[in-house]
């Protein structure tokens, strides 16, 4: 028995030491192509960061010279005079509620719909996500004109309507309910039920069996589609092309277009380097801090 | 227990109440609308729409400008998927298996290929798109025309020569995907057993028979979802070329797509009905896509 499982492992160990004698030059082939596609993802970026200390004309110049000093006041005139301090502001502020109100709006729909049957419950579950396979652009005129109503609501119409921030905020909410409660509905149905039942004995609401229970249980689902919708929302530029027509409300990915299409001979173009530089950094800085989570999140969809 | 039943319909009425009027408001009544709308010619906020039938599907069927927009998405639909699969298959072969070094597994620094293969999926397409528009400058200031012209070569219009801009966009596309499906066949690698590949090998399975004859058949579901994300991001393209191009789909029109004659139709016409239309004819074919593709995806689950 023993003298088997030791021959089983030799040949084994022969045949890695066998291959890996074989495969040698094939090695460093592979990293060669991995290593070319490294360059092909890294060197625009970190290029566009070099150009974001050029001046105009080292701009204009030789594409791959190196800056004779560093401009960093492209840095601040990308801040102030492109706006884009204040856009990024702008799409904080913007993902921050409609994360926080996707989050809570779609799991309690994901919850009720994956874990409380009723009449109608299907035809509420494939109304969400049917919107999966739906175009964004076929709704884009009457979603515009819907927004625009909204805006004619007594009371609140002025906070929601056209050009505010809220309005893009229910609009993102809405959006992201198809894949949010689709996510989330299959993950609800995976846990285990005694625990919730358990509560619910002990005289737990179901209200409160969600919050302290289920929404806790939930947490690796949760996390997951949160990085999906802050990366998805904070990147969205059609909708808000289409709602946020004043500048000063404007979103990151509207400003950063902007800055590249109104061109013109007083095109401030350090300034746009820099500003692209803005956007890219803050996004290197997360991804690799949390990259594992936002890899996983991301491709959560794609395997289920 | 007539209470209980009480609050239990009083829960999920709750629960629900906000995702559904949401989602009511602003997702199902803009699909719904624009089906009506494209029956009209609306104009905007002014004109009262008319009623003109089918009016605007004449119209669209001779609007030449609308139909190379669908050849191009047509373009990206078969290409889009075939270089980033290839390309994302090839990687993740050589980071998970066919590495070399060891003799099934991952070839060393597979883990730092992964993170910086990732990266351009965190960025915002517009982001993107305004770097590379910097990158394919016309002249010595673009990163790439910059050697060529050192090496004598005639700088290239990556974006002004129209028979090269939409391979430009393709070529975006394709930089910002790969590494998305790099990580999502690497997950489905992962669940394969290596014993299997380390089988094989004892068997005297080469690379090429190790990559053809088990990496991609058990990868092949993976690879099926791959091409449906594809197809509709393909379908879907918008902000890289709106962006990115000249004109918004120029030069000549070489790099439109549908969802960029929709908005350009809706926002800068003002032609709502005829946009509504055009979007309409664009849910038919995200339709169309999406109903082949399940049943080309189901006949292939049955020879297995």
């Amino acid at each position: 028995m023993t003298t088997t499982s030791w021959t089983v492992a030799n040949s084994r160990k022969l045949a890695r030491q066998e291959s890996r004698r074989r495969l040698g030059p094939m090695a460093i082939l592979s990293h060669v192509a991995l290593l070319l596609w490294t360059l092909l993802t890294v060197v625009p970026i970190l290029w566009t960061f070099l150009a974001s200390v050029k001046s105009e004309d080292e701009i204009f110049g030789d594409a791959w010279s190196l800056p004779a000093s560093l401009h960093w006041d492209n840095f601040a005139r990308a801040w102030d005079q492109a706006h884009i301090g204040q856009y990024m502001l702008n799409s904080v502020i913007v993902v921050a509620f409609s994360v926080s109100g996707t989050m809570l709006v779609g799991s309690m729909a994901a919850y009720v719909l994956a874990r409380y049957p009723f009449r109608g419950n299907r035809a509420i579950y494939l109304l969400f996500v049917s919107g999966l396979a739906f175009p964004v652009f076929m709704a884009l005129s009457p979603l515009f004109f819907v927004v625009q109503n909204m805006g004619n609501l007594p009371l609140i119409g002025p906070l929601i309507g056209l050009n505010t921030h809220a309005g893009l905020v229910l609009v993102y909410i809405a959006y992201s309910m198809p894949f949010t409660v689709f996510f989330l509905a299959a993950f609800f149905r995976t846990l285990p039920t005694a625990v919730a039942e358990a509560a619910m004995v002990d005289g737990a609401s179901h209200t409160r069996v969600f919050f302290q229970i289920m929404l806790p249980m939930a947490r690796p689902g949760l996390v997951s589609i949160t990085i999906f919708n802050i990366l998805g929302q904070w990147n969205q530029y059609q909708l808000p092309l289409v709602l946020l027509q004043e500048r000063d409300k404007w979103v990151l990915t509207q400003g950063i277009a902007d800055i590249s299409t109104a061109a013109g001979y007083d095109q401030d173009w350090s300034a746009l380097f820099a500003a692209l530089t803005l956007a890219i950094l803050p996004m290197l800085v997360v991804y690799t801090v949390f990259q594992r989570q936002i890899q996983s999140g991301l491709t959560a969809g794609a395997l289920k | 227990m007539l209470f209980n039943r009480y609050r239990r319909g009083l829960f999920i009425t709750a629960f629900l109440a906000a995702p559904v009027t949401l989602y009511l408001v602003y997702v199902i009544s803009p699909y719904i609308q624009a089906f009506y709308m494209a029956m009209t010619d609306w104009r905007g906020v002014s004109a009262t729409p008319a009623f003109i039938g089918l009016e605007n599907f004449v119209r669209l069927l001779g609007d030449e400008i609308f139909w190379k927009a669908v050849t191009h998405n047509a373009g990206l639909l078969v290409l889009l998927p075939l270089f980033t699969i290839v390309i994302a298959l090839f990687f993740a072969f050589l980071l998970n298996v066919g590495g070399g070094g060891r003799a099934v597994g991952g070839i060393r620094g597979s883990k730092f290929y992964r993170v910086v293969f990732f990266f351009p999926q965190v960025l915002a397409v517009a982001v993107v798109a305004v770097l590379f528009q910097q990158v394919f400058r016309p002249d010595g200031s673009g990163m790439l025309n910059a050697p060529l012209m050192a090496l004598g070569a005639k700088p290239i219009g990556f974006l002004s020569d129209p028979n090269v801009a939409f391979w430009s966009v393709l070529g975006v596309l394709v930089w910002q995907a790969v590494g998305f499906y790099v990580v999502l066949f690497s997950a489905g690698l992962a669940s394969i057993p290596k014993d299997m590949f380390e089988a094989a090998q004892i068997d005297g399975a080469g690379r090429l028979s190790l990559f053809f004859r088990i990496t991609l058949p058990l990868l092949w579901d993976t690879v099926q979802v791959a091409w449906v994300y594809l197809g509709i991001i393909a379908l879907d393209v918008f902000a890289i070329v709106w962006v990115m191009t000249d004109q918004h789909g120029g030069p000549d029109w070489s790099t439109t797509v549908m969802a960029a004659e929709i908005y350009r139709n809706a926002f800068q016409y003002f032609r709502f009905g005829y946009a509504s239309a055009l979007g309409v004819v664009m849910f038919l074919f995200t339709v169309g896509f999406a109903i082949l593709s399940l049943r080309l995806t189901r006949r292939e689950r049955i020879e297995y």
